[in-house]
């Protein structure tokens, strides 16, 4: 990834308290447009506090955060503008079960983004069509099994046509049989071109698609590197460490 | 065989068990043929005064009801002006179906006719302060219509304005969470009575003087802020059983507050506490009749007010009243509790799991 095209998320420094608890130190991150990001670390080391403060999910105290051009403040404004161009798939789905999974994936861009019906039912379809799921759009999402509700939900964040897709712990949800469909919807993703932040224990997709790996422990970045070199010859103890326990 | 085995069963499969279904046989056999017999087999049906039902060992005496079926209905409403009550009646009926079958189509049309045009039109046909009508005051109304009204408004007023409450009492503003909660704890904290007898005794003297309004409409007022109060605390419960993620998921895409409340929280929400809500009608349905006390008749003051009627003084004329207002009460309540038990299983199919 050439250092000329643009900054898509830029963090810096940026610190975040809970009370008294200091769940982000100094953290600093450019991520560039088309670059997929895999953020590593063990549970609780501020990975997905990280990722939720780039859409705004949670509020940092110290530093900046600009993503696509738009620094993120208590701007109602700037934070709607700035979560419309960037999607967000959850570990637990978060789909919404009162509608169907094509209502799921036109309620955002029929209500946000002001299109009409028929042509966000369209949209809907091309890309539940891209997850492979198009039979199931009149199902509600509580008939879908747990692999195909996270595939609805990578659908649903693709409707909004984001620039930039974060995805937090997507497959630790997932019965290990589920686990291989939601990756292959998302190395296609990656294959397409799309800007991407994932957290994730998968060092397999890591190793496929990333081009950078950001490995995390108590709120700092420890180690930032290629996955190649990621995974041959981490320079961090504590990287060392979490590698040997997690491969 | 089967019937045999299934009593043995269920109803006698020890001792501690036996005594109690031969104590509940006892108990039926005692009480449910006295009350058919007082209800209808030793009940008076016909007459026009009460000689008819002095009779040695009569039951009920219905022509009590009859002969004042006017009064239970409409009060002291004029005589020449009861059209306006049946008109108003009948659009509300007009109104009100079609929103309850599911099938039927215009919705929002629908709710839209019920909620803005239908109470403007009922308040013009039953005051009639217009040109081409005879104003009636509302201390001629009574019986049923102010149950109606009360009730009706009640319900009406409690729900969208207990919906507001409950998610400023979720709100992040403190200005807004501090008011919302002021007001929901004052009022639940304050029983009806009271806020009856606030409204119409001493509000009046707070208004400057000449200022005046309507005895009911203070009434209906304050029914109405009573039940929102509860309502709200309803609402919260079913606001706080949707999970975080619902909320994280809707903003993350951009939805606004209001968008993410009234596509996605309110429409779980709301489903979850179908039960508390239909409670909280029913029970405001009931508490109409507290409007008695500041001098208001409902139908219970009504059927209490005939009761004095030198035609139709008797002996079992009271419990025949009692009984005939229980069960007008029992009929709306019930109707409004099997509406909520079929919305709710509609609502649990059509959702499918989950």
């Amino acid at each position: 990834m050439s250092d000329k095209s643009k900054i898509m998320i830029g963090v810096e420094n940026v610190n975040k308290w809970y009370d008294d608890f200091h769940v982000l130190k100094n953290i600093n991150l450019t991520v560039r447009e088309g670059e997929r990001i895999v953020i590593a670390g063990p549970s609780g080391s501020g990975k997905s506090t990280l990722i939720r403060c780039i859409n705004r999910l949670e509020a940092h105290q110290q530093g900046r955060i600009i993503v696509d051009g738009v620094e993120l403040t208590d701007d109602l404004k700037r934070i709607d503008a700035v979560r419309r161009e960037v999607g967000m798939v959850f570990q637990q789905f978060n789909l919404f079960p009162h509608m169907s999974v094509l209502d799921n994936c036109t309620l955002a861009p029929i209500w946000v983004r002001k299109m009409p019906k028929d042509e966000a039912e369209a949209l809907a379809m091309k890309y539940l069509e891209r997850v492979k799921i198009p039979e199931q759009a009149t199902k509600f999402p509580g008939q879908l099994s747990g692999g195909q509700q996270q595939r609805v939900a990578i659908a649903r964040a693709r409707c909004m046509q984001p620039k930039i897709m974060q995805f937090d712990e997507p497959t630790s949800a997932l019965d290990p049989e589920m686990i291989k469909e939601v990756l292959d919807v998302m190395v296609e993703l990656a294959l397409d071109g799309m800007t991407m932040v994932c957290v994730t224990h998968e060092m397999g997709f890591a190793r496929q698609v990333a081009n950078r790996v950001v490995f995390m422990d108590q709120g700092e970045i420890v180690e930032e590197a290629e996955p190649e070199t990621f995974f041959s010859s981490p320079k961090n103890e504590r990287t060392k460490a979490f590698l040997a326990q997690i491969l | 065989m089967t019937a045999v085995k299934w009593a043995h069963k269920n109803l006698f499969s020890g001792v501690w068990n036996t005594i109690l279904t031969l104590a509940a046989i006892y108990l039926i056999a005692v009480a449910v043929p006295a009350i058919f017999d007082w209800m209808i087999f030793s009940a008076v049906w016909t007459g026009d005064s009460r000689a008819a039902c002095l009779v040695p060992d009569a039951g009920a005496c219905w022509p009590f009801v009859t002969a004042n079926l006017k009064q239970f209905i409409y009060g002291r409403y004029p005589d020449a002006e009861l059209w306006r009550v049946n008109l108003t009646f009948a659009l509300g009926l007009a109104g009100l179906v079609p929103i309850l079958i599911p099938s039927m189509p215009a919705k929002r049309w629908n709710l839209i006719y019920l909620v803005v045009a239908y109470p403007l039109i009922a308040i013009v046909l039953l005051a009639g302060d217009r040109p081409g009508l005879v104003g009636v005051e509302t201390s001629l109304w009574g019986g049923l219509l102010v149950t109606l009204v009360v009730a009706i408004t009640g319900i009406v007023v409690s729900l969208p304005l207990g919906v507001l409450l409950a998610l400023g009492r979720r709100s992040e503003m403190p200005v807004i969470r501090m008011l919302s909660i002021g007001f929901i704890e004052f009022w639940r904290a304050v029983p009806l009575i009271t806020v009856l007898f606030m409204a119409s005794v001493m509000l009046p003297l707070f208004l400057p003087e000449g200022v005046s309004f309507d005895n009911l409409l203070r009434c209906l007022i304050g029914v109405a802020l009573f039940s929102s109060a509860y309502m709200a605390e309803v609402v919260r419960g079913g606001l706080q059983a949707i999970p975080r993620g619902q909320y994280e998921a809707a903003r993350a895409v951009g939805m606004s507050y209001w968008q993410t409340m009234g596509q996605i929280i309110l429409p779980q929400a709301l489903r979850h506490v179908i039960p508390g809500i239909v409670n909280t009608f029913i029970g405001l349905f009931k508490d109409t009749t507290l409007v008695l006390i500041v001098g208001i008749f409902d139908l219970l003051g009504q059927v209490r007010a005939q009761l004095s009627d030198p035609t139709w003084i008797v002996p079992q004329g009271a419990t025949t009243g009692y009984v005939f207002a229980a069960l007008v009460f029992w009929l709306f309540c019930f109707g409004m509790s099997r509406y909520s038990v079929f919305m709710e299983r509609r609502l649990d199919t059509g959702h499918g799991k989950n």
